[in-house]
């Protein structure tokens, strides 16, 4: 077993057996699908919606090099600096050197999932640089010294009381009860930053080849300031975010909010075409496109899983999945949680060290009936066990799966086998639950089922 | 109609009256079965972890088996999905892909073939119980069967079919998933055997005898009050 797939265990048996966070997380997600459903039932036809979205997201992934090269030179015909990184280490290094060319001191950021992929706070601030993040979800993760449980909810895996406690703790505040209140703390603190912060990093939802602009959508309006009222503004973004006309936001702004928060249209939505032009009077001196590849373009080559660069980051998926309900984002220790992440991650860092992420799956199919840019998820999750294993199977397992293979291949032995069974679960009991028991794995929580009496073809028998 | 019944291995060996139950409902609606003893697995246990080619041994013996018959019921969405869905994907690119098709295009599940396929619903059973249904992920989602199951509940006297909340969320089985994440899958379990009690049903009945066979064993360890069965069982219930 790989460290990761060891680590993930270990998560798993702690996280299960936390039945007060199980409840939790289960009684935030109920309340987000009564709201999900309701804004679903407000489209015309969520289903056609689904598979336009479906398409459009096709054409953009499958002609990706030209969009993206449109994209950039929208961009760059309005003065933004657009950059490509082919990985993590190149997009560090990228917006390392603009910060350091601007003798930056403080650094604000909106949510940008594509900085936690490449570890972007930990490196500016080993570098020296204050970082801030201003997304309140973020922000509390960020005082935690954590990541982001839920790649749209970073924080959902706390109450009110832990935020309180966390605040008082941290920035020496008196203890509330009030969600507004715990808000406007945040928000105190994060004015000051704005104000003074060098340089704003943000992510993108979309970026838009026909007009070169980078769509943000947000519901604090804290991605609004933190991309206009720093000097510099960085955009950190995978290169699958580029869609190719302007007209198809009309569709996935509704559908990311909706799928994603349960909201009809989430609160603020941006679109930012570059740099303050002249005799415009606000926004960034200097606006940067950091275009990250990190292992894109190895899933682009895939064409059985392909569409899963359709992604947009809305969340659905783990909203839905029983796997999330029940061991939390944390578990998974990767940065994409839930039926996408055990998708990619394989991808974006190696199938053998992540390939326990696709066999941790029932395979229910839920995340696949709900994504709403119908990536075909839990298939891929076979694709890639399939994947693992031609490449390296397990030594146990080859051997047992071909010993099947030939048991029933001869009903003979399995009748056989049956009637083996039915005198092994005689004795069973005596070492049932211990570590002799070959079927402990089951035996731990749950009683074996038994071999029948008169098995079927033992009946059918009688009956001729 | 000349019916070929898959009886998947498990049900063969631990749930027979599932199978049996299949048998003499299809018989009293006049129609001639077929066993063909010969079939044990149907090769998703293989399949389902990765073992592609251990798999196919065991699937092609099954549509060598199967080639000639005219309609073939499987009393499990979970084999049934494996044969009608994934067959297929199993052997695309192959010489035996077409085969596959070919199968794919003659199976039923059990439920799906009495409501679609003949257009039955009442079966004359009687089962005087309060029963909750829990959708097997493979049957719902796989198979798009839901209401079929639960048209024939509603013709079976004396029963009270209570949905309960979680009715389409998976049980946790999930084959080998069960045993490689054994604390996930019970946890799974427990949410679903939980909101199966909130209805105050004494059965959970299912389509799946993967999925019940998942659910009982928590039951029995747990202790809880609460039995599984078959619909095929339950629809072959006469009056005692």
């Amino acid at each position: 077993m790989t460290p990761n797939a060891a680590q993930f265990k270990k998560n798993a048996i702690t996280l299960t057996k936390d039945l007060r966070h199980r409840a939790l997380i289960r009684t935030a997600l109920k309340k987000y699908e009564v709201v999900r459903d309701d804004k679903v039932a407000r489209f015309q036809n969520w289903q056609s919606a689904r598979q336009t979205a479906a398409e459009i997201k096709w054409d953009a992934v499958n002609h990706l090099d030209t969009h993206l090269t449109e994209f950039a030179k929208n961009l760059e015909s309005r003065g933004t600096h657009v950059h490509w990184a082919s990985n993590a280490e190149q997009a560090r290094e990228i917006i390392l050197g603009i910060v350091k060319q601007h003798n930056a001191h403080s650094i604000i950021k909106s949510k940008v999932m594509t900085g936690e992929e490449i570890h972007l706070n930990a490196a500016l601030e080993k570098a020296g640089f204050d970082v801030v993040e201003s997304d309140l979800g973020e922000y509390i993760v960020q005082l935690r010294h954590e990541a982001p449980y839920h790649f749209v909810f970073p924080a959902m895996h706390l109450t009110r009381g832990e935020i309180s406690d966390l605040f008082t703790k941290e920035l020496g505040t008196a203890p509330t009860d009030s969600p507004e209140e715990l808000t406007m703390i945040a928000r105190r603190v994060l004015r000051d930053k704005y104000i003074t912060a060098d340089i704003g990093i943000s992510g993108a939802n979309f970026g838009i080849a026909e007009t070169g602009m980078v769509s943000i959508t947000e519901n604090e309006g804290n991605a609004r300031l933190t991309c206009a009222l720093p000097k510099v503004h960085i955009t950190l973004m995978g290169i699958e975010k580029v869609l190719p006309k302007l007209e198809d936001l009309a569709l996935f702004l509704p559908m990311l909010a909706t799928a994603g928060a349960g909201q009809v249209l989430t609160g603020y939505n941006t679109m930012y075409g570059g740099p303050r032009q002249p005799g415009e009077c606000d926004g960034p001196e200097e606006f940067h496109v950091v275009l990250l590849d990190n292992k894109r373009t190895a899933l682009l080559a895939d064409p059985e899983q392909r569409d899963a660069l359709h992604c947009i980051r809305c969340g659905t998926c783990l909203n839905v999945c029983p796997i999330y309900k029940n061991i939390g984002g944390h578990s998974y220790g990767a940065t994409y949680q839930g039926p996408i992440g055990s998708v990619i991650t394989p991808h974006l860092r190696g199938l053998q060290q992540w390939k326990h992420l696709s066999f941790a799956s029932s395979l229910c199919g839920a995340c696949t009936q709900t994504c709403p840019v119908k990536i075909n998820l839990h298939h891929h999750l076979l694709q890639s066990r399939r994947n693992a294993i031609a490449q390296k199977p397990v030594w146990w397992e080859k051997p047992l799966f071909q010993g099947l293979a030939l048991l029933f291949s001869h009903a003979g032995l399995f009748s056989l086998g049956m009637k083996l069974g039915r005198i092994g679960q005689v004795f069973h009991p005596l070492i049932k639950n211990t570590p002799l028991d070959p079927a402990r794995a089951w035996t731990r929580s749950r009683e074996l089922p038994k071999v029948a009496p008169q098995t079927f073809r033992e009946w059918w028998q009688t009956r001729k | 109609m000349k019916i070929t019944l898959f009886i998947p291995c498990f049900i063969d060996a631990c749930f027979p009256k599932a199978g049996a139950g299949a048998v003499e409902i299809l018989e009293r609606l006049g129609h001639t079965i077929e066993y063909p003893r010969e079939l044990t697995c149907c090769g998703q246990p293989a399949f389902n972890s990765g073992y592609w080619e251990e798999s196919r041994t065991t699937a092609l013996q099954v549509m060598q088996r199967l080639k000639d018959a005219e309609v073939v019921v499987i009393v499990s969405g979970s084999c049934g999905a494996m044969i009608k869905n994934f067959y297929p994907e199993l052997f695309a690119g192959t010489e035996h892909e077409e085969a596959a098709r070919s199968l794919s295009a003659k199976v039923w599940e059990f439920s799906d073939f009495l409501v679609t396929k003949l257009g039955v619903t009442d079966l004359g059973a009687q089962f005087p119980h309060r029963v909750t249904f829990h959708d097997g992920c493979h049957g719902l989602r796989e198979l798009g069967i839901k209401q079929q199951p639960r048209k024939l509940l509603a013709h079976v006297r004396g029963l009270e079919l209570v949905e309960m909340g979680e009715a389409e969320s998976c049980c946790g089985f999930g084959g080998t998933f069960s045993a490689k994440f054994p604390m996930i899958s019970t946890a799974m379990g427990e949410n679903k055997y939980g909101s199966a009690l909130e209805t105050g049903a004494e059965y959970i009945v299912s389509n799946d005898s993967s999925c019940l066979m998942h659910i009982q064993g928590l039951l029995d360890r747990q202790g809880k009050p609460l039995r599984t069965i078959h619909l095929a069982e339950v629809l072959n219930h006469r009056q005692a």
